[in-house]
């Protein structure tokens, strides 16, 4: 088993930052700004995010977790975690642009997951999705609005992301 | 976890998973659609060989807001008065597509029985078997004192906290269960009730025992559980006189007014006003008897996501 890095931690925080940038740009400031991360470290660099944007447009951005747990179609299949609190901001996520954040873009089966928890909770006028890594390899027709890295994979490969406040340090790596 | 039969087989941080996630079922019940879509297929089965109403509605309620189908067998009226045997009844919910079987039966093991004898393939939830236990409820009463007790609910167990159980502890599967839980959660128990309705072999369980309710009301406990005598499973050798045991084990208002500023006080009902619980006190602010009952959907929720697709 051979494990190359992709993105160091410099590089994860300035890619965090393009895509900062990115949402400012693509959503207007009249709009109500919302982000939503999916556990475990979606919920981590949604959080970061929402601090980048702030510090970028000089307004507090909303942001919570959204778990997807029940959501998910492969629950018999086993091999999932179990449930986190979904944390939905005071002001709800109806009328907001919600921004998806999550760590890497795979089959597509967890955004699905989310755009499904998401109608639970309320009706944003449009939903986005931001990913630190896009590996490819989609089930669904599911695409990222803002991507950090695209990183082409072969299927047997595993893409890790490790980040501080989950993992105690920070780095993409590829695991072949 | 495949089954749940028995509160021995959770450890302490299976059990403070599953109030954990209960907790976060209980916030669903508050959205516009209190409806999880994450059993969708399912089938759910509640195979009941004896009286209940709640449970069975409990899990009824349970099972429809994650989704899945639900069938229910009763057993009045059903072949198993004709003499179908537990074997029977179950293999043939099971050819009817059941996927989880919630069993509540008149006979101690029965749950065990039929998860381990290879009948049938489906997951088995105990819902009450015998004098034995009834695991779910000691769940959502442990679910209830986490709520109400401890400040940092989440990830939390119950330990410093004191808890009495009284009433008729030797026919309870509620006093088994809470006990064992209660322990695992790092509670401390104290049983209290006629020394005739403590059952033997009552040294062996991790409690202290006490037959003077005024007594352990002294101790103030943060917790005290009131159980109702079990009149269908007492043969013959002590019908409570029941003057003698409202005088000295009812509930009443008095006891509760003794009983410290933050102490709940529980029920797994049904009640029987006036006997083992006096009714202006379980109508009075520190019960929490319909918070159990609120409880008791969200923790099943959170037992047949475990038992279908929890962490394995």
């Amino acid at each position: 088993m051979s494990a190359r890095t992709v993105l160091t931690g410099s590089d994860i925080d300035r890619t965090l930052r393009r895509i900062a940038h990115e949402i400012v740009e693509a959503v207007p400031a009249t709009e109500k700004l919302v982000l939503l991360g999916i556990p475990t470290r979606g919920a981590v660099l949604s959080e970061r995010l929402a601090q980048m944007i702030e510090s970028i447009s000089g307004t507090p951005v909303p942001h919570g977790i959204l778990d997807v747990t029940m959501y998910r179609d492969d629950l018999h299949r086993g091999g999932h975690r179990s449930p986190v609190a979904t944390v939905i901001p005071d002001q709800g996520i109806d009328d907001s642009v919600c921004v998806l954040v999550d760590d890497v873009l795979f089959s597509g089966r967890t955004v699905r997951a989310a755009l499904d928890a998401l109608t639970a909770i309320g009706r944003p006028t449009m939903v986005k999705l931001a990913v630190l890594v896009d590996r490819g390899h989609r089930e669904l027709p599911i695409r990222a609005d803002h991507v950090g890295k695209n990183l082409p994979s072969a299927l047997g490969e595993r893409i890790t992301v490790r980040l501080l406040d989950t993992d105690g340090d920070e780095e993409v790596q590829v695991v072949s | 976890m495949k089954h749940l039969l028995s509160a021995q087989d959770l450890t302490r941080d299976d059990a403070v998973r599953l109030l954990d996630v209960a907790q976060d079922f209980s916030d669903v019940a508050n959205r516009s659609v209190p409806k999880l879509p994450t059993l969708r297929g399912v089938t759910m089965v509640n195979l009941f060989f004896e009286d209940s109403t709640r449970t069975r509605l409990s899990f009824e309620a349970a099972a429809k807001r994650l989704s899945a189908d639900v069938m229910t067998f009763q057993v009045q009226g059903s072949s198993v008065s004709k003499g179908e045997s537990l074997k029977d009844t179950a293999q043939t919910v099971e050819a009817m597509g059941a996927d989880i079987i919630v069993v509540r039966h008149f006979s101690s093991g029965a749950a065990h029985r039929l998860a381990h004898s290879g009948w049938v393939e489906a997951a088995i939830i105990n819902a009450g078997d015998g004098t034995h236990e009834h695991p779910t409820q000691a769940l959502l009463d442990a679910a209830t004192i986490r709520e109400r007790l401890v400040s940092k609910a989440r990830g939390s167990d119950l330990s410093g906290l004191h808890v009495a159980i009284v009433g008729d502890i030797a026919h309870s599967r509620v006093a088994r269960s809470n006990v064992v839980l209660l322990n695992t959660l790092g509670a401390r128990v104290t049983v209290v009730g006629p020394p005739e309705l403590i059952p033997s072999g009552i040294e062996g369980w991790p409690v202290a025992t006490s037959s003077d309710l005024d007594s352990v009301i002294d101790e103030s406990p943060d917790a005290i559980m009131m159980l109702r005598i079990q009149k269908e499973r007492i043969k013959g050798e002590f019908q409570p006189a029941s003057g003698n045991y409202v005088r000295n084990y009812s509930l009443t208002k008095d006891r509760a007014n003794r009983l410290a500023e933050h102490a709940i006080v529980m029920h797994p009902g049904p009640m029987n006003r006036g006997v083992e619980i006096a009714s202006d006190v379980a109508d009075s602010s520190r019960s929490v008897i319909l918070d159990q009952v609120r409880n008791g959907v969200a923790l099943r929720m959170a037992v047949l996501f475990e038992v279908w697709g929890g962490e394995k």
